[in-house]
């Protein structure tokens, strides 16, 4: 497949004086063309050496890298069709917005009413039709990652890659170039690498989301998978807010599987693979997939002892008989009334939501 | 949606390196390099350049001390061992000479320095500017100006024989201490203010505070905070020191030194292997100490830098000190104004110590019969200046920025002059380049590969410096964008650091024009140099002549400095609309 981008036992070694840092760790990862995939991942596991091996700036240590079935692992950046939209942008602080866009142009040697004609297209198509006069420094920040997203498209590159292009933003202009990165990139088909550590964004952009801790890719999927069935406990806890139950199979039937859950009622879920009746497990409750329910109803009960009110919202921690706290979510409270602490409540969980895992 | 080859995530099997992962040969920047033309051929031409005008050169040194006309011959180092008296006498009256000028170059230093940055004293500015004249200038000035007052027929000398009926002059020891201080002390202050105005000034409170007294807070606090300031000054001084050659070749009179009798060796005896092993034998303590220096003293800095220096409020000193210091200051500025107005002076007499009549004829004599001179030194810094100022930036790109096999090696060689005293450079020069292939000498691109090359590491410190304060990723972008290697430098890095590299090809230019230890050795009829011009004058006791060729140089240096001020603030004007 053209513009598919191959990852294979991607691995990188930085060496210091003393210790070395396993960056990225035999990372295996494909980007169908055409796709968003995001690295997600919290700070300082490798989400930006991954991609910085993609676009040229690092050289694996070991492993492969594919481009339209073109092996570029050792390429400098020059020699591979990837375009990069670096967090701080990297503008050519001595040349002109045109001049900026113009740049890989002129490299590429277009003919000059080719060039112009190309990077005006291009420019309006980012909304900074009449701007191609400005130095950079002269933008606004919103204004400047978009001359660096011009840039980069105006050379149409096989790949695009994004390390965290909005972090520099304030979060409501966060949210509107998030969606106009996405309505580009799905309109104009590019294949698109996105590092970010941020997992709304990650949910909201991306066809295929890849977690990686520790230098490791643990789990890809899409939003919805990555969400309802992570691999395990790191990545449901790094994912949204989760409660986590211990357990034991007691029965397995057609499609279900009924869980005794320590220190409460048992719960019947969807049946999960690999597992048989005595295997103690862990179970992936999310907050906001449980109702509130009179005390003795419901398969958990405890005292509310954290109450917030957040307009949408409201948010409690229930403290079970065995002293952890489960967190819970209320949409919409003005409608179930809003329940102060110390109130006795019983916690119904949503059979459907809970997600089974391996106790580690 | 795989590709065939293609386990599927998560495989990640943690921890599991293998041997080449984990020493990191894996040829993977040796492969990059064979994919990168642009970058393999900058570094084929750099690395050619550093292996031909760097390590070539003090090779030869070597060779000529223990293999001279290709055999092998060591019987100066035996004799070296067996106390010659001939190496014995230079070698350590050099050491001793190092280790006074670091003593009395240190403590004037750190006198400048405690006085304008922490005892705040009146004047500072003044006191300031006149403390970098002495790197602006030839450092034999000094020399040459303590001949015009003490020498043989000075004017204190002649008033203390009026007087006193008594014959002294200053030539030896003494005269060396003076005026090397005079000379490098500034080297000093510069590295010692840093020092005491990076001390966080709360450190010293806190002591008040605990009831020490001002004493006390100084020899306990403030001392010891400033130790690895003032160790990496004594250690600096020694070394130039050592390698100085303009003043005891001026002002040494008897009292030998070794970069003054390698030079004799050579260039009035002919002897090749005796000068390289007095060169040898000067480039192994200077060498020792940027060991010591870089191994020792880095690992010990416990300089308390803050974020924001706290603004310099006079605490550290009573007004009584600060009037102290303020006298103090004012003598030694005093001092040097002296000797620079006795240049000044001497420039316009015409035969100093004979006849102190005023003229014109010593500035007419260098801009008639000594103009060649003139134009050979401001062409060939000015050529030299903007060679070295790039090349310097562009080997700090490369072992900054770029990864290739052998980046740790070319860092240290082209580096190594840094640490290598420049008559040991210039003597290596004439060994490297009187023969096929490369025959140079008598040319002036001996003397221009002199100057760029010396001055290398310099140029390359201050390039790392300024690609400091520009963002990896524009670079970066260059070449993400398709720019091979000579693009991205010259059309994105260049222009972006060109307004800093201007700023220090002030200083570059200066230390051309009144370069000498290196040069003196390279010099040819054709291509002769101010400063060489000026020691020839001091050996035919033409001082006032010699003085003359002072006050141009000095006058070269200053317009040099203007000139490139301003241009880089019309640079920067100009570029204010496009801003950095
Ligand atoms: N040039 C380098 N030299 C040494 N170690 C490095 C280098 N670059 C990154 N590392 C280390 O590699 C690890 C991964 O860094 P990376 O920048 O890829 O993290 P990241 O996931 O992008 O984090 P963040 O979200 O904070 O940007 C970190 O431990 C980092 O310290
Ligand atoms: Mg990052």
């Amino acid at each position: 497949m053209a513009g598919e981008l191959l990852l294979q036992e991607l691995t990188k070694v930085f060496f210091g004086l003393r210790e070395q840092v396993v960056a990225v760790d035999h990372a295996n990862l494909a980007v169908e063309e055409g796709s968003l995939v995001t690295l997600l991942g919290p700070s300082g596991c490798g989400k930006t050496t991954t991609l910085r091996m993609v676009g040229g700036f690092e050289i694996p240590t070991s492993g492969e890298i594919y481009l339209a079935e073109e092996r570029i692992t050792e390429l400098p950046p020059q020699r591979r069709n990837t375009a990069t939209v670096f967090q701080s942008y990297g503008l050519f602080p001595h040349m002109s917005v045109f001049e900026n866009v113009a740049f890989g142009l002129k490299v590429r040697r277009f003919r000059r009413a080719e060039i112009r004609r190309k990077v005006e297209e291009t420019l309006a198509l980012v909304g900074l039709q009449g701007l191609g006069g400005r130095p950079p420094n002269h933008l606004s920040g919103g204004q400047q990652q978009r001359v660096a997203l011009c840039r980069a498209l105006v050379i149409e590159p096989q790949v695009l890659l994004f390390d965290e292009p909005l972090s520099n933003l304030d979060a409501k202009l966060r949210v509107e170039t998030r969606d106009h990165i996405r309505k580009l990139q799905k309109t104009l088909g590019i294949t698109s690498l996105y590092v970010t550590h941020d997992q709304a964004e990650a949910m909201a952009i991306s066809d295929l989301i890849a977690v990686m801790h520790a230098g490791c890719i643990q789990q890809m999927g899409t939003p919805y998978e990555i969400y309802a069935k992570p691999a395990n406990t790191f990545i449901a806890d790094f994912i949204g807010r989760a409660n986590f139950l211990r357990g034991r199979v007691a029965q397995i039937t057609e499609g279900e599987m009924v869980l005794d859950l320590d220190g409460g009622d048992s719960i019947v879920v969807a049946a999960s693979d690999g597992y048989a009746a005595g295997d103690r497990v862990k179970v992936v409750v999310r907050p906001e997939a449980v109702d509130l329910v009179g005390p003795g109803e419901g398969e958990l009960s405890g005292a509310i002892t954290l109450a917030h009110y957040t307009g949408s919202m409201a948010t409690y921690q229930v403290e079970l008989p065995d002293g952890e706290v489960f967190n819970v979510e209320v949409l919409s409270p003005q409608e179930k009334g809003f329940l102060e602490p110390g109130t006795e409540v019983g916690i119904r969980i949503h059979r459907k939501s809970v997600h089974v895992l391996d106790v580690d | 949606m795989w590709g065939g080859k293609l386990r599927l995530p998560p495989t990640s099997d943690p921890g599991s390196l293998t041997m080449r992962e984990r020493i990191g040969r894996t040829g993977g920047e040796l492969r990059r390099l064979a994919h990168d033309r642009g970058l393999l051929l900058v570094l084929v031409v750099v690395v050619a350049l550093v292996a031909t005008f760097v390590v070539f050169p003090l090779f030869q040194v070597f060779r000529e001390s223990i293999f001279p006309r290709g055999q092998f011959d060591a019987t100066h180092f035996v004799r070296f061992f067996q106390g010659a008296p001939f190496l014995i006498t230079p070698f350590f009256n050099s050491l001793i000479l190092g280790g006074l000028v670091a003593l009395t170059g240190t403590v004037v230093g750190f006198t400048f320095a405690f006085a304008i940055a922490r005892a705040n004293v009146p004047g500072s500015r003044v006191f300031r500017w006149i403390a970098t004249l002495p790197m602006i200038s030839p450092p034999f000035i000094m020399a040459l100006a303590a001949i015009l007052l003490l020498g043989n027929r000075g004017m204190i000398t002649q008033v203390i024989h009026n007087v006193f009926g008594v014959r002294w002059s200053i030539y030896g020891l003494p005269g060396l201490v003076l005026t090397q201080t005079l000379a490098y002390f500034p080297v000093a202050f510069m590295a010692l203010e840093g020092v005491l105005r990076a001390i966080d000034r709360s450190t010293e409170e806190a002591a008040f505070d605990l009831g020490a007294s001002k004493l006390r807070t100084f020899v306990k606090v403030t001392l010891p905070l400033a130790a690895p300031g003032i160790g990496a000054a004594l250690l600096l001084l020694f070394v130039i020191s050592l390698g100085d050659f303009g003043n005891p070749i001026v002002i040494g009179g008897r009292f030998q030194v070794l970069t003054v009798q390698a030079y004799l060796a050579i260039t009035g005896r002919y002897n090749m292997p005796l000068g390289a092993t007095l060169a040898i034998l000067l480039l192994v303590p200077t060498a020792l100490v940027f060991i010591v220096q870089r191994y020792w003293l880095s690992r010990r800095s416990h300089v308390t830098v803050t974020g924001r220096p706290t603004p310099s409020t006079a605490h550290a000193s009573g007004p009584l000190l600060r009037w102290v210091l303020f006298g103090v200051l004012c003598f030694l500025s005093g001092v040097i104004l002296l000797f620079y107005g006795m240049v000044v002076y001497g420039a316009f007499t015409h035969l100093w110590g004979v006849n102190h009549a005023l003229t014109m004829d010593n500035f007419r004599y260098v801009f008639s019969v000594g103009r060649r001179y003139f134009m050979n030194t401001v062409q060939l810094a000015a050529i030299a200046t903007p060679i070295g100022g790039i090349l310097g930036i562009l080997i700090a790109f490369l072992v900054t920025r770029k990864r290739f096999p052998g980046r740790k090696t070319l860092d240290f060689l082209s580096m190594m002059n840094f640490a290598v005293p420049g008559i040991v450079v210039g003597i290596g020069y004439l060994l490297a380049f009187n023969a096929p292939p490369l025959r140079l000498t008598g040319t002036a691109a001996i003397i221009l590969a002199v100057f760029v090359f010396q001055r290398m590491p310099v140029a390359i410190r201050d390039g790392a410096a300024m690609l400091q304060q520009v963002d990896a990723a524009i670079d970066e972008s260059a070449s993400d964008l398709g720019a091979g290697f000579m693009r991205t430098f010259g059309r994105i890095v260049l222009p972006l650091v060109a307004p800093a590299m201007f700023s220090g090809m002030a200083y570059m230019f200066a230390t051309c024009v009144t370069s000498i230890s290196a040069v003196v050795m390279v010099v040819s009829a054709r291509w002769q140099l101010m400063t060489v011009a000026l020691l020839n004058d001091v050996d035919n006791a033409q001082l006032s002549r010699a003085a003359a060729w002072g006050v141009v140089i000095i006058a070269v240096v200053l317009a040099a400095i203007f000139v490139l001020d301003v241009l880089v603030s019309r640079l920067l004007s100009r570029r204010g609309s496009h801003g950095r």
